[in-house]
C-alpha cells in the first residue's frame, strides 16, 4: 500500500520528467537560431536556402518585430537567438539603443543602398537595412466606384467627407506601420499641420486596428474602402486578384527599413555572421518575390521584383530615422496623439 | 521508518550520486561523472561544486535514521532533515546561477563566490522530489493528516509544483509593475499608471469617447458569463431532462465551438455579418437594411465569446444536473409539489454551485480571451489585447502591461470571492451512499419551452458558422471566388509517397508538435487538477485557502502575461527550459489546471463525505478511497478536465506566442501567421483539420474514461415522454 501511493507520486514526477526528456535543447554545433520578422513563406525560403547552401542547421521562428523585441528583452540575461532577420526598423533601433544587439561590419556593406547604411549608422553598426517599403494606402475599387468619388491619389484625398467611417489605419501605440504614418505626416507637413491632418483624418477613420497590415486585408475584403498600410502589404492582395489598388500618395511619403541584427551574446556567433553576409547578397535578396513579398531589396545588384512598388517613381521624404526612432521622441509623439487625436469625439 | 520512506531515500541517492545533476546539452555524457554531465556527489567531492555538499549531508542524515524504528523522534528528525535539504537545495539553486547573477552573498556563504552553474537536470529533479517526500513523510509520522503518507506527500508535491510554476512566474511579472526600467522601486509611477483614465475613464456614460478598458472588460465579462451560463443550463436541462428529438446532434453541435481554433469563429462571423458578409448582403437586398459595421465592437466580441464559451458552461452544468439526486425531487413531488415548485425549490437551489462555477468560468474566460477581441474588437478595447500590445506594440511598455495585468487579476479574484460568498457554507451534497434510484423530475413546460426557444437559434447559428468554415477550406477565396479547389489542403497537408512516406505539407511539423504537447499535457492537467480539487475539498491543512487562491492566479493571468512571465522566470538557471517542448507542456498544464480543479470541486461538492468515511472505516487508505470510490464518481469531471486541457492545448494562442520556438512551433501560431498573410483559405483548411483531430481526441477520451454509473432507473425519460402533455 505504501509502495503504491509512493509509485503514484513518483509517476506524477516521472510524467513531467519524460515530457522533459522529449524536449532537451538541441546541440549547439553547426546551428543557427533565427528570429524572423517577415511573413512565413519568406522566412522559410531564407532559412531552408541558407541551410542547403552552408549545411548549417537553421532553427527559425516567425514573429512580428514587436514580439521579437519583447522576447530579446526577456531573454537578455541568457540569449537564445543568434540572428534577428526582418521586421520594421524601429524595434531594431530600440534593441540597438538598449544594447541587446551586436556591432558588425559586413564586407557586403559596399554594395548596399544608402538608406540601408543609414540604418546601420543610426544603430551604431548594430542593425542594417535589408529591404525597404514605402508607406501608402490601398483602396477597394468596388467600394470607391459605388461611392462615386474620384480615385484617391493623395493624402489629402482621404479627408473626403464621403469617406466618413471608411478609412482604416492601425493604432500607432500598437503598430510600427501606424507610427510610421504619424512620423511621416509630422515630417511632411510640420508638427502642427501634421496633427491637424491627423485630427481631420480621425473623422473618417472607422477603426484603429491593432495590427499594421490589417487595414489592407479589410480593404481587400471590402470591410473598409481605404486602408493605410505599407504599399507592399496592399500589393500582396492585389496580386491575389482582390479588388484593391495600392497607391503611393502624391504629396510624398515615408518608408520603413526592414532590418537585420545580430543578437548580443549569440551562442553561434560565427554562423550568425555567415548568415548576415549571405542575407545581404543579391542571391539571398532575390528570394523575396517568389515568397510573395514585394519589398525593395537593399543590395544595389539585387533584382527588384516587377510587382514591387517602384520607389524611384515615388516622392520619398527624407525620413529621419535617428530622431523618430528614439524612445523619447516616440513617447512624446504617441502621448500627444493619444491626447489630441484619439480622444477626440467623432 | 516505513518502506516507502526508504524508497524515497533511495530515489534521493539515485538522483544525487548516480544521475547527471545538470540539464545535458543534447545527450552528451562526456566526462561523466564529472563536468557538465557530472553527478552531484562527484562534483561536490572533487571540489567543483562545493555548494552541493549540504544536500548530500541532509540525505546522509536521513540514511542514519533509516534503520531506526518509527518513533515521534524519527518523525521530527525526518522533518528537520528534509526541510534542511530543501532549503539547501533552493539556496544553492537561486544563489549560484549565471555569472554575475543570482544572490552573490549567499553564493559566497555556500562556497561558490563568483561561480556559475547551468540549469537543473534530472538528478537535481529526482533529489528535490525525494527531499520533499522525506519532509512530507516526516510530517505524516508526526500525525499530520491522520498520519496518511499519501495525503501529506500529495500536498507537498502540489504545493511545490504550484509554487514554482504559478506563483514564481506571476510574482516575477508583477514585480515589474513596481520597478522602473533600471530596477529601482517606483511606486509613484505605479500609482499614476494604475489610476489613469485610459483604464478607468467613464467618458462613454456622458459623451461619445470610449470608456476605460477596465469597464469595457468588466461589462463584456459579466454579459458573457451570464449568457453562457443560461445557454449552458438550458442546453443541459434539455439534453438530460426532456425527450426532445435530435438531442445527440445538439450535444455534438454545442461542443463544436470548443474545439475550434481561435480567430476562426471571428473570421467566419466577419464573412457572414461583416459589411461585405453573406448575411449582411442578403439582409440589404431583401429588407433594405443598410450595410453596417455593427459586428466590430462589443456585439461582435460578445457573440463570438458566447459561441466559444457556452459549451464550457454546458459541460460543467451537465455534470451537475446529472448529479442531482432524483430522490430529492421525488420527495418534493410526494409531498404534493407540482413541477414548477419542485424545480424552483429543489432543483434550482441544487444547481447553484454549478451555476456559480459556470458563470465564473465564462467570466474568467471572457477576461482572458485574446483572439476574439483582436479580430472583432474594432475600437472596443479590452484588457487582454491592451496588455498584449503593451508588451509587443510600438510602445513596449512592460510596466504598463503588468499594471493592466494586476487590474485583470483583481477582477478575476473578485469574481472568485463573490462566488464563494454566494455559495456560503451551504451543503449541496446529493450523491450519497444511500439508495438513490429515483426518476428525475420532468421539467416544467415553461422551462422546456424557454430553453428550446433559446437553444434552437443558437444551434442554427453554430451550424451556419461551421458550414462557412467547412466550405471555406474547399473554395478559392471565401466570399469572393467560390471555385472548388483542393489547393489549400495540398499546401498544408500534402504527403509524398514516392520515396517512402514523406510529410511534405507546410503544416505537418506544427501539427505533430501540437499533438505531442497536447497528449502529454492533458493527462497531467487532469491528474494534478483533480488531485488538487480532492485536497482542497476533502483534506484540512494549513494554507489550504492560499493554495486555492494561487491556483486561480494562473487562470486569471492573461495568456500573454503568463507567456512573458514564463520566459522571465525560466530562461535562467536553476530552471532553464525556454526553447524546449517542456515549457509548452508546463504552460499548458498550469494554465488549464484550474478547470480541472473547478470541475473537480463542483463534482466533489455533490459526493457525500460519508462515502469516503465508509471506505476509510473499511480500512482503505486515502489513495484507495480516491481510486475506488471518489474517482469513479468523478468521471464527468475527469472527462471535462481531460477534454478541456487537450482542446485548450491545441487552440491556445496568447499564452504560447512567446514560448513557441523554431523546433517547437504550434498549430495556432502557424494559423495566426497564415491569417496575417491574408491566406484565409489555408488558415480555414488547417482549422478544419484541427477540428477533426480534436473531435477524434474527445471521442477517444470519452470512450477511454467511460460514463459514471449512478444507480438510477434508465426508463425514466421514456416513461415521462409517454405521459400525455398537460
Amino acid at each position: 500500500m505504501f509502495l503504491r501511493s509512493m509509485t503514484f507520486s513518483v509517476l506524477l514526477g516521472a510524467g513531467i520528467l519524460s515530457a522533459g526528456a522529449a524536449s532537451a535543447p538541441a546541440s549547439a554545433q553547426g546551428s543557427l537560431v533565427m528570429y524572423c520578422g517577415v511573413q512565413e513563406e519568406w522566412c522559410r525560403a531564407m532559412s531552408t536556402t541558407f541551410e542547403k547552401e552552408t549545411g548549417i542547421k537553421v532553427a527559425m521562428t516567425r514573429k512580428s518585430a514587436g514580439e521579437v523585441y519583447a522576447q530579446l528583452r526577456a531573454e537578455a540575461s541568457n540569449p537564445r537567438g543568434d540572428i534577428w532577420w526582418g521586421g520594421t526598423g524601429d524595434p531594431h533601433l530600440q534593441a540597438a539603443e538598449e544594447g541587446l544587439t551586436l556591432e558588425y561590419e559586413s564586407p557586403a556593406n559596399k554594395d548596399l543602398h544608402d538608406w540601408a547604411l543609414n540604418q546601420w549608422k543610426a544603430a551604431k553598426q548594430r542593425s542594417i537595412g535589408i529591404y525597404a517599403g514605402a508607406l501608402g494606402f490601398g483602396y477597394n475599387t468596388e467600394q470607391i466606384k459605388a461611392k462615386g468619388i474620384p480615385e484617391p491619389k493623395c493624402w489629402a484625398d482621404l479627408l473626403n467627407p464621403k469617406l466618413r467611417d471608411d478609412v482604416q489605419v492601425a493604432d500607432p501605440n500598437s503598430s510600427g506601420t501606424a507610427y510610421t504614418l504619424l512620423a511621416t505626416v509630422v515630417q511632411l507637413m510640420g508638427e502642427d499641420k501634421g496633427f491637424d491632418y491627423l485630427k481631420a483624418l480621425h473623422k473618417n477613420v472607422s477603426q484603429y486596428t491593432k495590427s499594421g497590415a490589417a487595414p489592407a486585408k479589410a480593404a481587400s475584403l471590402g470591410e473598409t474602402a481605404v486602408g493605410i498600410v505599407f504599399i507592399h502589404d496592399a500589393v500582396v492582395f492585389a496580386v491575389q486578384g482582390d479588388p484593391i489598388k495600392p497607391v503611393a500618395p502624391c504629396e510624398g511619403t515615408g518608408y520603413e527599413i526592414g532590418s537585420m541584427s545580430i543578437v548580443k551574446g549569440a551562442r553561434n556567433l560565427e554562423n550568425a555572421k555567415k548568415f548576415y553576409d549571405w542575407a545581404l547578397s543579391p542571391a539571398a535578396q532575390a528570394l523575396a518575390a517568389p515568397a510573395k513579398s514585394y519589398q525593395v531589396p537593399s543590395n544595389k545588384n539585387a533584382t527588384v521584383p516587377p510587382q514591387a512598388p517602384k520607389m524611384s517613381e515615388m516622392k520619398l521624404i527624407n525620413y529621419d530615422f535617428v530622431k523618430y526612432g528614439s524612445s523619447a521622441e516616440r513617447t512624446r509623439l504617441l502621448t500627444k496623439w493619444d491626447k489630441e487625436v484619439k480622444a477626440l469625439p467623432k | 521508518m516505513r518502506p516507502s520512506t526508504r524508497l524515497a531515500l533511495l530515489f534521493g541517492w539515485l538522483g544525487y550520486a548516480l544521475m547527471p545533476w545538470y540539464l545535458p546539452e543534447g545527450w552528451d555524457l562526456a566526462g561523466y561523472p564529472f563536468g557538465r554531465a557530472g553527478t552531484a556527489l562527484a562534483l561536490a567531492t572533487s571540489g567543483a561544486a562545493p555548494w552541493l555538499w549540504p544536500i548530500g549531508i541532509a540525505l546522509l542524515a536521513t540514511t542514519l535514521l533509516a534503520v531506526r524504528a518509527e518513533t515521534s523522534f524519527s518523525g521530527r528528525a525526518l522533518v528537520t532533515a528534509g526541510l534542511c535539504g530543501l532549503v539547501a537545495f533552493f539556496a544553492q539553486g537561486f544563489a549560484v546561477t549565471l555569472p554575475d547573477q543570482g544572490i552573490p552573498w549567499l553564493a559566497a556563504l555556500l562556497g561558490g563566490a563568483g561561480a556559475a552553474q547551468p540549469g537543473m537536470g534530472f538528478g537535481a529533479l529526482l533529489t528535490l522530489f525525494a527531499l520533499l517526500l522525506l519532509l512530507c513523510h516526516g510530517l505524516a509520522y508526526r500525525g499530520f493528516c491522520r498520519g496518511d503518507l499519501f495525503t501529506t506527500s500529495t500536498i507537498g508535491v502540489v504545493v511545490l509544483l504550484i509554487g514554482h510554476f504559478i506563483f514564481l512566474p506571476v510574482a516575477t511579472i508583477l514585480r515589474s509593475a513596481l520597478v522602473d526600467a533600471d530596477g529601482n522601486w517606483a511606486l509613484g509611477e505605479f500609482a499614476g499608471r494604475l489610476f489613469s483614465s485610459t483604464i478607468w475613464g467613464l467618458g462613454c456614460v456622458g459623451g461619445s469617447i470610449a470608456c476605460g478598458v477596465a469597464w469595457n472588460t468588466l461589462i463584456l465579462g459579466v454579459l458573457t458569463g451570464l449568457i453562457t451560463t443560461l445557454l449552458g443550463l438550458a442546453c443541459a436541462l434539455l439534453v438530460l431532462r426532456t425527450a426532445m428529438p435530435g438531442k445527440r446532434l445538439m450535444r455534438a453541435m454545442t461542443v463544436l465551438p470548443i474545439i475550434t481554433p481561435p480567430f476562426v469563429i471571428g473570421l467566419a462571423l466577419i464573412l457572414l455579418f461583416g459589411r461585405s458578409g453573406v448575411v449582411t448582403g442578403l439582409m440589404s437586398e431583401w429588407f433594405g437594411i443598410p450595410r453596417s459595421r455593427w459586428i466590430y465592437g462589443l456585439p461582435g466580441v460578445l457573440l463570438a465569446q458566447v459561441l466559444a464559451f457556452a459549451p464550457i458552461a454546458f459541460l460543467v452544468l451537465m455534470g451537475v444536473v446529472q448529479g442531482i439526486a432524483p430522490s430529492l425531487e421525488e420527495a418534493a413531488q410526494t409531498l404534493g409539489a407540482r413541477h414548477w415548485p419542485t424545480f424552483r425549490s429543489v432543483t434550482w437551489p441544487l444547481l447553484r454551485p454549478g451555476l456559480a462555477n459556470a458563470f465564473l468560468l465564462g467570466f474568467v474566460e471572457s477576461l482572458a480571451d485574446f483572439g476574439n477581441p483582436l479580430v472583432l474588437g474594432g475600437n472596443f478595447e479590452v484588457l487582454s489585447t491592451k496588455i498584449f500590445f503593451a508588451v509587443v506594440g510600438a510602445a513596449h511598455n512592460q510596466g504598463m502591461a503588468a499594471v493592466l495585468a494586476i487590474v485583470l487579476l483583481v477582477f478575476t479574484l473578485g469574481a472568485f470571492w463573490l462566488q464563494q460568498s454566494w455559495l456560503g457554507g451551504k451543503s449541496y451534497t446529493t450523491v450519497s451512499g444511500k439508495g438513490d434510484a429515483g426518476i428525475p423530475a420532468k421539467l416544467p413546460t415553461s422551462v422546456t419551452v424557454l430553453s428550446a426557444a433559446v437553444i434552437i437559434p443558437w444551434v442554427v447559428l453554430t451550424a451556419v458558422i461551421y458550414a462557412v468554415i467547412l466550405i471555406g477550406g474547399f473554395v478559392k477565396t471565401m466570399g469572393r471566388d467560390h471555385t472548388p479547389t483542393l489547393e489549400h489542403y495540398r499546401t498544408g497537408f500534402a504527403v509524398d509517397f514516392s520515396h517512402g512516406l514523406f510529410f511534405e505539407g507546410a503544416a505537418w511539423p506544427s501539427l505533430f508538435t501540437t499533438l505531442k504537447v497536447a497528449a502529454i499535457s492533458a493527462p497531467l492537467t487532469a491528474l494534478i487538477g483533480l488531485l488538487t480539487a480532492y485536497l482542497l475539498t476533502r483534506q484540512r491543512f494549513v494554507g489550504r485557502q492560499l493554495l486555492e487562491f494561487t491556483t486561480m492566479l494562473s487562470f486569471a493571468i492573461p495568456g500573454t502575461v503568463l507567456g512573458v512571465a514564463y520566459i522571465l522566470a525560466f530562461n535562467v538557471p536553476p530552471v532553464e527550459i525556454t526553447g524546449t517542448g517542456l515549457i509548452l507542456v508546463l504552460a499548458f498544464v498550469f494554465r488549464n489546471m484550474p478547470v480541472g480543479i473547478r470541475s473537480g470541486i463542483a463534482g466533489l461538492a455533490q459526493i457525500d463525505k460519508s462515502l469516503d468515511e465508509a471506505s476509510t472505516t473499511l480500512r482503505a487508505r486515502s489513495f484507495t478511497t480516491l481510486r475506488r470510490v471518489v474517482l469513479p464518481l468523478l468521471k464527468p469531471a475527469l472527462v471535462a478536465a481531460l477534454i478541456y486541457s487537450f482542446v485548450r492545448s491545441i487552440t491556445s494562442v496568447s499564452a504560447v506566442i512567446f514560448l513557441v520556438s523554431a523546433e517547437y512551433n504550434l498549430s495556432t501560431a502557424y494559423i495566426v501567421g497564415r491569417v496575417e498573410a491574408g491566406e484565409f483559405g489555408l488558415a480555414i483548411a488547417y482549422s478544419s483539420v484541427l477540428i477533426v483531430v480534436m473531435a477524434a481526441g474527445i471521442a477517444l477520451i470519452q470512450f477511454g474514461v467511460g460514463e459514471r454509473k449512478l444507480g438510477r432507473r434508465p426508463v425514466a425519460l421514456a416513461t415521462s415522454a409517454a405521459e400525455p402533455a398537460r
